[in-house]
């Protein structure tokens, strides 16, 4: 029997050895792959990232219909929808690169940390080369972080703050969405046509960033033209009823009230506005009248006949009739029985832009993608002439205005597009302070590992 | 001037509907001893009675209509809703526009059966443990019944209109010899505040004047005492756990067309309407009515903008600093008597 006696030396020793042990699988995978989740097999992950649960659930399942249809057409099934009319030919629906797309699915529950955790296990976990997907600007730009440091393409789905591509822009996150300032732009000569330059605005506006941002964004444009802004008042983004701030409404002197709502929120104070006789009100000798900056079709149906003649701004709508939104409509309204949403289109596209710029870089590495996206010009997705401004990461195309339809004539002909605002008119300068000024930088592309 | 009259006339509407489900709350605490978080899931299935009524009597058949076409290019399927066979357009019509109101008829026994069934099949097994545990029962059952309206009616609000003849609003300033147009309030919520005040008084009456509400207020005050008289006070108090669902139930169906319902709107009253208990007295009725109506005003006063501007963000933190002074100067609450609830 012999008794081992611990030595300093052979403490070393085994040290050494357990340690060059432990070292060894990053020394290989370091050297095995040249950014994160490089995918190896004859298949790539695509991570979609949308909220499951909570009360954007409607658009998330939306969102997850147009991920599910496009990841078929590029795999060559379907009537390949907007692969057709895309301007960049590239996709030949053999998957991304040779291969195969599958894909993993996360609930961001609306939630920053919940949206992180699932953006995390699906790039940890299922080794995901890129996600996209959040319904809430809050979200995205939490994600977007995230995927920032994990050396991971993010792919932006329905997030309209400025944020998302001004303070907080990142070198790994895109986003197809328009956005705040865009909608203030777009919006401001349409209100000035419609309601004169004139007005004295009064704004509710949602207690959180992208409220702030479409606050500021409608403030400028507005007062720009000449309207007055008598008033701005934060409600929680908890409120449900709004009562108690419409009634001050009626109490001062402003003939228009802009709600810097989404959502929930958006559905319940044009309710209540609309029950509070606002709309049928005569102030300073002309009639009152209330704007949504941000419509959302899906949203705007819970509000039903009280979004009629309203004002507001979007991204795309099915009723339109260029080659790429038909064939879009075709092929997502005969596979689900209905009309696609903005966040269904503005994801599917997304999707559509992710494989291509794979295409043509020849790689999946995220540097490669950058460089593909940035700069990129295309048409055929619905939107007209597109760029993806590699100052910003931020695609530039027309602005929608929209107007609720008068005389609906089915469960989804909510809202009529007025006017096509053309992409000159709701460019800017990627400095400009609302969107965080010069020190807001995209900083370096990230690849991991 | 006119402001203060509308935020108090916005307070009352608002205190409705804290009051209802309070008073709900407050009388399953004080007969059973039970705190029931899924009070509020209770309104919310309430105002879905509304929603599935109306979807019931607008259940339709399919007509193709060639003329038309969808948005495919289809021909356009039109759908008639079968009540058009059975009464004809125009009676179909005026029943469907009146569905929220019908509903109150459809809603009061769905919602007391669902009380019988939460009381008998789940909280009757928790009268003996901790609150603690029913707080986590009930709430996890709260938890259940919106995930469960979820699965079968979406995420999104679903707008549930009142009749047309309530549309519009009351210009109140000019009754009152303000200048018209000054003080604007909704047909619908005066409806809504007049149907709570009718509720109320009706509990009150129920309570107060049959002599079932007097066991029960005598098995409020002492329990063991009414069961050695050789009363049955546990099925009473079931019964009355069936009232106070069908009470939350009914506030449920009649906000309907001040909100469209979601699945989540019960949890947005469900801490308030504690509150509300807690400043009002546990257990005591009219300590919750006089709560539900205070906080429901003071909470409109506090999103003026003139107060917003010298104390801003107050409008968030009103509530709960009210009941941090009444708990703090009166420690059982607004009405809360001494020995109730205190063992």
């Amino acid at each position: 029997m012999s008794i081992i006696k611990p030595t300093r030396r052979g403490l070393l020793r085994t040290s050494a050895v357990a340690g060059a042990g432990l070292a060894m699988p990053t020394i290989f995978t370091g050297s095995a792959s040249a950014y994160m989740n490089e995918p190896t097999g004859s298949s790539v992950t695509l991570g979609f990232n949308v909220p499951q649960s909570g009360p954007y659930a409607d658009e998330g399942a939306d969102e997850l219909r147009a991920y599910e249809l496009a990841v078929e057409h590029l795999n060559g099934g379907g009537d390949g929808g907007m692969m057709n009319t895309f301007s960049s030919k590239e996709l030949k629906g053999n998957g991304i690169l040779g291969k195969k797309v599958e894909y993993v699915t996360g609930d961001t529950q609306t939630k920053a940390d919940a949206a992180r955790a699932s953006a995390k296990s699906m790039i940890e976990k299922d080794g995901a080369i890129m996600i996209t997907g959040g319904s809430s600007s809050g979200v995205a730009v939490a994600v977007q972080a995230l995927c920032q440091e994990a050396g991971i393409i993010f792919m932006a789905g329905l997030t309209h703050s400025n944020d998302t591509t001004g303070k907080d822009k990142k070198a790994n996150g895109f986003r197809h969405f328009f956005n705040s300032y865009m909608s203030g732009a777009a919006l401001a000569p349409v209100l000035a046509n419609a309601y004169g330059k004139d007005r004295k605005a009064y704004h509710l506006t949602a207690d959180y960033n992208w409220g702030y941002t479409t606050e500021e964004a409608v403030r400028e444009s507005t007062e720009a033209m000449g309207w007055e802004t008598v008033n701005a008042v934060k409600t929680p983004l908890t409120q449900t009823d709004f009562s108690s701030y419409i009634a001050p409404v009626l109490q001062s002197d402003a003939d228009v009230l802009v709600l810097n709502h989404y959502g929930g929120n958006m559905i319940n104070s044009l309710t209540n506005a609309v029950q509070f006789g606002l709309r049928d009100k005569l102030v300073n000798g002309k009639n009152f009248e209330i704007i949504v900056p941000l419509y959302s079709r899906l949203m705007a149906r819970g509000a039903g006949e009280n979004v009629k003649g309203i004002f507001g701004s979007t991204n795309w709508h099915w009723s339109l009739q260029d080659e790429g939104s038909k064939a879009f409509v075709k092929s997502f309204g005969e596979k689900y029985g209905f009309p696609p949403s903005q966040a269904a289109h503005t994801t599917y596209c997304q999707t559509l832009l992710y494989a291509d710029a794979a295409e043509r870089a020849g790689t999946f590495n995220p540097c490669g993608i950058v460089e593909a996206l940035e700069g990129f010009e295309f048409d055929g997705l619905g939107n007209g002439k597109t760029l993806y401004r590699a100052e910003d990461h931020q695609c530039f195309k027309d602005v929608l205005v929209v107007k609720g339809k008068e005389n609906p004539t089915s469960e989804f002909d909510i809202l009529e597009v007025v006017e096509v605002t053309p992409v000159e008119q709701v460019t800017y300068d990627a400095n400009i302070p609302q969107m965080g000024g010069p020190e807001a930088t995209l900083g370096d592309c990230n690849p991991g590992a | 001037m006119e402001a203060i009259v509308l935020q108090i006339l916005n307070g009352l509407d608002k205190g409705s509907a804290y009051a209802l489900i309070a008073l709900g709350l407050t009388l399953i605490f004080g007969t059973l001893g039970v705190v029931n978080f899924a009070h509020g899931a209770l309104f919310m299935i309430g105002a879905f009675c509304a929603v599935t009524l109306s979807k019931i009597l607008t259940l339709s058949h399919v007509v193709i209509d060639a003329t038309k076409k969808d948005f495919l290019g289809n021909p356009l399927k039109v759908e008639v809703p079968y009540i058009y066979d059975f009464v004809g357009e125009n009676a179909g019509n005026i029943i469907i526009d009146w569905a929220v109101p019908l509903s109150i008829l459809f809603a009061i026994p769905i919602m007391v059966l669902i009380g019988f069934i939460m009381e008998r099949g789940l909280i009757k097994h928790f009268y003996k443990r901790p609150h603690a545990d029913q707080i986590l029962v009930t709430f996890g059952l709260a938890i259940v019944m919106q995930e469960v309206i979820k699965y079968f009616y979406g995420a999104n609000p679903i707008p549930t209109p009142a009749p047309e003849a309530f549309k519009g609003s009351l210009d109140f300033g000019a009754m009152l010899g303000f200048e018209a147009n000054s003080i604007i309030y909704p047909y619908w919520r005066l409806v809504y505040f007049s149907f709570a005040a009718v509720i109320i008084g009706g509990v009150f009456a129920f309570l107060q004047f049959t002599t079932f509400g007097m066991v029960v207020r005598a098995g409020m005050a002492d329990r063991e005492t009414v069961g050695l008289l050789g009363i049955n006070i546990d099925k009473r108090f079931t019964i009355m756990f069936g009232l106070a669902a069908a009470v939350a139930g009914l506030a449920g169906v009649m906000y309907t067309p001040i909100n469209s319902p979601n699945y989540h709107m019960g949890m947005d009253f469900l801490v308030l309407s504690f509150v509300v208990v807690v400043v009002g007295g546990m257990g005591s009725l009219s300590g919750a009515v006089l709560a539900g109506f205070l906080l429901g005003i003071l909470e409109s006063f506090a999103s003026m903008t003139a107060v917003l501007e010298t104390l801003p963000g107050i409008n968030q933190i009103i509530i709960y600093l009210v009941a941090i002074i009444v708990l703090l100067t009166r420690p059982r609450g607004l009405m809360g008597k001494a020995g109730v609830m205190e063992e």
